[in-house]
């Protein structure tokens, strides 16, 4: 239960011109363990993705403290790599090359084979060998999520960063893209924070679900803890007494205790 | 698509004919107007209205009598060299001059004014003060294509740097990105297709701007060359020169459209 990577306090508060500070998140106070999977659900306007951004140091927060390896977070960097949910390929860059860069800047060390082989072991994990070398515009969204997740993790990230990374699929592909996390999780153990919006997918692929109330002054809720062995399988999962207690209560959490009207 | 491609052909080639018959049209009512007949037996030789068989000025474009007297060859290409001076010396400056305004804010609220009074200036009101300024044909020619071409290059430049998407930027950001590699490797490759749209527009601009500047300044050049046609009374010959400017003006757009494309990755792996 070492201190892996903490957040203490956060408050986000964006400034309105002559009206008091909007508060979106306040009172977050969070500890992640190394290599736990953390899935943080809540209604659109909870602020899940505000927290993400500070995270990720793509925003900065207002009060408080986010700490990694005893380290304080200031600014983006490699090592707190994000899964953007638009995928964010450079499109003029074919795939193999959108990770070629991302590498080749955080590790610049790597000779000219090592960095060939690091490249395309990635595209290998997420099986894009067919495609390495078409353009981000000539594959299909769910590929794209494919490389994202690729250029994310090719850079040995401390913690990966996911901001409802399938919430633009379609629910096959969606699930496919779930499946292929979770089988690179399970060779290449990593911090996981995924923003969903999705309870089956939260309850799937988490350890622990944050459960966000709505804003303003959201703040973590509840905090479920899914004890489900891995690996695991989605469809003998729907009889599981734990999965369907897991999605009961964040049910019950989304739409008795903090039900939003106005959707 | 076949008929698709007889329409290509054929309605250019109807209304082709209707200019012709346009042009004879005033060329009978307007007195010592050039015929279309009598402008291509100027062009390219053969008899003439009064029975004298001639030359034409595009017999032999390529002669040269002397340092004043050359083919008409030579005067497009003495024409060309000031116009891409000139082009150049726009790219040159341009693209990095927009680049800052499309990075910063407060060049753009420091210029902005400026450019947009500077742009709809006529080279014909530049041209007597640069030609105060640098007493020299080839200075003026090219200085006054550079200032009135390098506007399109510094807006279209600044509005590609300004349609870099924030979700680029944030990978630059997650990936500590140095400012000079966000400019190359991501502000770069997002603007060159608009650079290449202002550059295009510049193009146009110079050319149209030699004709007009030559026949102020005189010297060898298509434009001066039209104009001293009118001295000497061969309107056979404006009307060639008039062809011949649109014609090249043409082509250099239609190269620069496949320069652009080349380096537009939106249209690359689509064709």
């Amino acid at each position: 239960m070492s201190k892996f990577l903490s957040l203490e306090g956060i408050e986000k508060r964006f400034p309105i011109p002559g009206k008091e500070d909007y508060v979106a998140v306040t009172d977050v106070n969070l500890e992640i363990k190394e290599n736990e999977i953390i899935a943080i659900i809540g209604h659109s306007g909870c602020g899940k993705s505000t927290l993400l951004n500070m995270i990720s140091g793509l925003d900065a927060q207002s009060e408080g403290a986010i700490v990694l390896e005893n380290k304080h977070v200031q600014g983006p960097g490699p090592e707190r790599a994000v899964v953007f949910q638009n995928h964010s390929l450079l499109p003029w860059l074919s795939i193999y090359k959108n990770i070629e860069m991302a590498v080749k800047k955080v590790m610049p060390e790597l000779s000219a084979t090592e960095l060939k082989q690091r490249v395309e072991k990635f595209i290998n994990m997420v099986n894009l060998d067919q495609a390495k070398d078409k353009l981000p515009d000539e594959i299909s969204g769910g590929m794209k999520q494919r490389v994202g997740i690729a250029r994310a993790l090719a850079i040995k990230p401390k913690v990966l960063l996911m901001d409802e990374p399938f919430g633009a699929l379609d629910s096959l592909t969606r699930a496919n893209l779930q499946e292929h996390l979770m089988r690179i999780q399970e060779s290449v153990k990593n911090t996981v924070i995924i923003i969903t919006h999705d309870i089956d997918e939260a309850v799937l692929l988490s350890d622990r679900v944050i459960m966000m109330t709505n804003g303003p002054h959201a703040t973590i809720g509840e905090v479920l803890e899914v004890n489900l062995e891995r690996p695991r399988d989605r469809v003998s999962l729907q009889h599981d007494p734990e999965y369907i207690r897991c999605r009961e209560a964040i049910l019950s959490f989304l739409y008795e205790k903090f039900a939003k009207e106005d959707e | 698509m076949k008929s698709e491609l007889l329409k290509k052909i054929f309605l250019p080639i109807f209304v082709f004919s209707l200019i012709i018959q346009l042009w004879s049209g005033i060329a009978q009512i307007v007195e010592d107007f050039p015929t279309p007949s009598g402008t291509y037996v100027a062009a390219f030789g053969g008899v003439n209205v009064d029975g004298d068989e001639i030359e034409g000025v595009l017999s032999d474009p390529f002669y040269i009598e002397n340092q004043d007297d050359k083919g008409l060859f030579w005067q497009i290409v003495e024409s060309l060299k000031r116009v891409f001076a000139g082009f150049i010396l726009a790219i040159v400056v341009g693209v990095p001059f927009g680049l800052m305004l499309g990075m910063s804010k407060n060049a753009q609220y420091a210029f902005d004014p400026f450019i947009q009074i500077f742009k709809p200036i006529s080279p014909l009101a530049w041209l007597p003060l640069l030609l105060f300024i640098f007493q020299d044909i080839n200075m003026t020619a090219i200085s006054t294509i550079f200032i009135t071409s390098i506007w399109p290059i510094i807006i279209n430049t600044a509005l590609g740097v300004k349609s870099v998407s924030e979700d680029y930027m944030n990978v630059a950001k997650v990936l500590r990105f140095t400012p000079l590699e966000k400019i190359t490797q991501i502000i770069l490759p997002v603007s060159v297709p608009y650079i290449f749209t202002g550059m295009r527009l510049s193009l146009g601009i110079a050319w149209l701007v030699i004709v007009a500047a030559e026949m102020l300044t005189g010297g060898i050049g298509i434009g001066f060359w039209i104009w001293d046609e009118y001295n000497n009374l061969n309107y056979h010959n404006i009307i060639i020169g008039i062809i011949i400017v649109g014609l090249v003006g043409y082509l250099l757009d239609f190269i620069m459209g496949k320069i652009a494309d080349y380096f537009d990755y939106t249209k690359k792996g689509r064709a």
